[in-house]
């Protein structure tokens, strides 16, 4: 897949361009440029950092949609081991836009379940975009049942746009197999960790989102609605989506701040996509270290502390 | 054609005969009759030439299912708070203060105890003309109290839904009302309680996606809009044709998806017998209706 670049890392691009001019120059002639090089190696780095420290939240959604951007199998493939890949709801058919098998993290074996998107046409076609249809959520059910009867504990991995809206998907019941999801994920009595890696795209994310700890990669986005159908509906206008981005409050750091995830996972200079394996290491360090700390709650505990947990989500004002 | 061209020496004034705007008629938006309002209120808001089902204000809807005087109220005073300081084309706060003058509620539920037939129930009723009975931190909040209370006071759960989804202007805390909603039933099914949903005109998005969903029992009323996905949204996203009927409860039955499409007028008696099977009370007569 060739490089994919969005508008606002341009400035990167090229400075790097020049770099790889000043090499083949300094090959082809006796002259000594490594000071040269130097420089525009520390620029290239001030640069990317500037430009990562000073993301809009409607840039933040453009990385968390990054075609290069690490998704789910590739998390599984880097830092997991002994994948043992399961298959179907048993009902109607395996969803490939849901990802789900026993995996080793570290020390910990667990059930991992991820949404999962497509590099290029073909198998964006398979997976749907990343899109899951009823049996996608009903396939995930089935593995997070089978976690708990063996004692396993659950983590998921969240990069969706968001289920998937078509006729079938009505036909077969995607709300229900939503719901059903969010009720029985408070009933698991093993531990249970969310992370979001890319998009969390509204029902469809949640989903599979009900968790002991819910953690998010730092330049991803979890929202209600997608910022174009926000803008939509309240500018009319699919164009307002930086400013719905904006309001709609979805970038990790806001949500951190309302207290809707619990732990931001530092994604390299320059995002996951510039450097896979180091942001596939901050991930499985993180989920290592959260399944560590689960693992010593009781399961009574769990339980009463994971319905404590969204129990207290929501503002309001009470009294007259 | 000299007959119809032929001048006249006054004007006319074109007068829509159905367009009438006195406020004591309303038309059918199904069959176009023109009906009086008080026959229509008498009719529980039901059109008496087509059966068309009108949307039904709190009021309305718990008188036609709890018996008179039993309904007390609880979380009255829940209200809304703009938490993300959502500015669209209006900001969140004035969208509030706009509908809290039009309905004179403060926001999109009315939650209470009440006694249906001869059940003690926790009746939860949604209401459109409130933002669209979208779903944030107040309507979440309300369901899953009612639903607690149930559970605390081992009662049935009954919830008249409509909504529009989840209130985008309050970003993710509504979309995890969702789960909170859905965590309080999952508690109120492990005490083995009766939990019956009434799906009314439209259920769709985030409600549907949760809690009107989970009913032991779902019931909906005929025509409704019942879906996850707008239609709108399906048409666009699939360039597909959608066959006839699709998204309505009869279309839901046939699918298998709810338990039965019912007139307004039968409602409250189904309710009744249903809860007389889960609760192992006495059959309820019939006439109680």
């Amino acid at each position: 897949m060739p490089p994919f670049t969005l508008p606002f890392e341009k400035p990167v691009v090229e400075l790097e361009e020049k770099l790889r001019e000043l090499r083949k120059f300094s090959e082809g002639h006796d002259i000594d440029v490594s000071a040269e090089i130097h420089k525009i190696e520390e620029k290239i780095r001030a640069t990317r950092r500037k430009i990562y420290e000073d993301l809009t939240p409607w840039q933040q959604v453009q990385i968390a949609r990054h075609p290069q951007r690490p998704y789910t199998r590739d998390y599984i493939a880097t830092v997991m081991r002994d994948f043992v890949e399961l298959h179907g709801d048993r009902v109607h058919a395996d969803d490939q836009a849901v990802v789900g098998g026993f995996a080793t993290i570290g020390a910990h074996r667990v059930m991992v379940i991820g949404t999962q998107k497509g590099r290029d046409t073909k198998s964006n076609l398979q997976c749907n975009f990343g899109c899951a249809y009823p049996e996608g959520y009903r396939k995930a059910l089935r593995l997070m049942k089978l976690a708990a009867k063996f004692n396993v504990p659950v983590v998921t991995l969240i990069d969706t746009p968001g289920a998937y809206p078509g006729i079938q998907s009505e036909e077969r019941h995607i709300a229900e197999a939503i719901a059903v999801n969010l009720r029985e994920m408070f009933t698991f009595p093993v531990p249970m960790v969310v992370c979001v890696i890319g998009e969390g795209g509204s029902g469809g994310a949640l989903g599979i989102g009900v968790g002991d700890r819910v953690l998010i990669l730092q330049h991803s986005y979890y929202s209600v609605i997608s910022p174009e159908g926000c803008a939509a509906i309240l500018w009319k206008d699919r164009a307002y989506a930086d400013r719905a981005a904006a309001a709609l409050k979805l970038t990790a750091k806001d949500l951190l701040k309302l207290g809707l995830v619990d732990e931001i996972i530092p994604e390299p200079d320059g995002g996951a996509h510039a450097d896979p394996a180091a942001a596939a290491a901050a991930l499985a360090g993180a989920i290592g270290r959260t399944l560590d700390t689960l693992g010593k709650i009781p399961k009574a505990e769990l339980l009463d502390a994971r319905y404590a947990k969204f129990r207290a989500m929501g503002v309001f004002t009470e009294g007259a | 054609m000299a007959l119809f061209g032929k001048k006249t020496n006054y004007a006319t004034v074109k007068v829509r005969k159905r367009d009438i705007p006195d406020g004591l008629w309303v038309k059918c938006p199904s069959c176009g009759e023109m009906i009086y309002k008080n026959a229509l209120a008498e009719a529980l808001g039901v059109c008496p030439k087509c059966d068309h089902h009108f949307p039904l204000g709190r009021e309305e809807r718990i008188a036609l299912l709890t018996e008179p005087g039993s309904f007390e109220e609880w979380d009255a005073d829940l209200r809304s708070a703009d938490a993300l300081d959502f500015v669209g084309e209006a900001s969140y706060a004035e969208k509030l203060e706009q509908n809290m003058r039009k309905t004179g509620q403060k926001d999109a539920v009315t939650c209470g105890g009440a006694r249906i037939g001869p059940h003690a129930i926790s009746l939860a009723v949604m209401d459109f003309s409130f933002l669209g009975a979208s779903m944030g931190s107040v309507v979440g909040e309300k369901i899953t109290r009612a639903i607690e209370r149930g559970t605390a006071r081992k009662l049935p759960v009954v919830v008249v839904c409509t909504s529009g989804g989840a209130r985008m202007y309050e970003g993710m805390l509504s979309l995890m009302q969702m789960a909170k909603t859905s965590a309080a039933v999952a508690r109120h099914a492990a005490a083995k309680l009766p939990y019956i949903t009434v799906l009314t005109n439209p259920t769709t998005a985030g409600v549907m996606a949760s809690y009107a969903t989970l009913g032991d029992v779902i019931l909906a009323e005929p025509n409704a809009l019942i879906g996850f996905a707008g239609p709108r949204v399906i048409r666009e996203t699939t360039q597909q044709e959608l066959p006839p009927g699709f998204q309505k409860s009869e279309f839901l039955l046939q699918h298998g998806l709810l338990d039965m499409v019912l007139h307004r007028r039968d409602l409250k008696a189904t309710l009744v017998g249903i809860l007389s099977y889960m609760t192992g009370a006495p059959a309820a007569t019939p006439a109680s209706a």
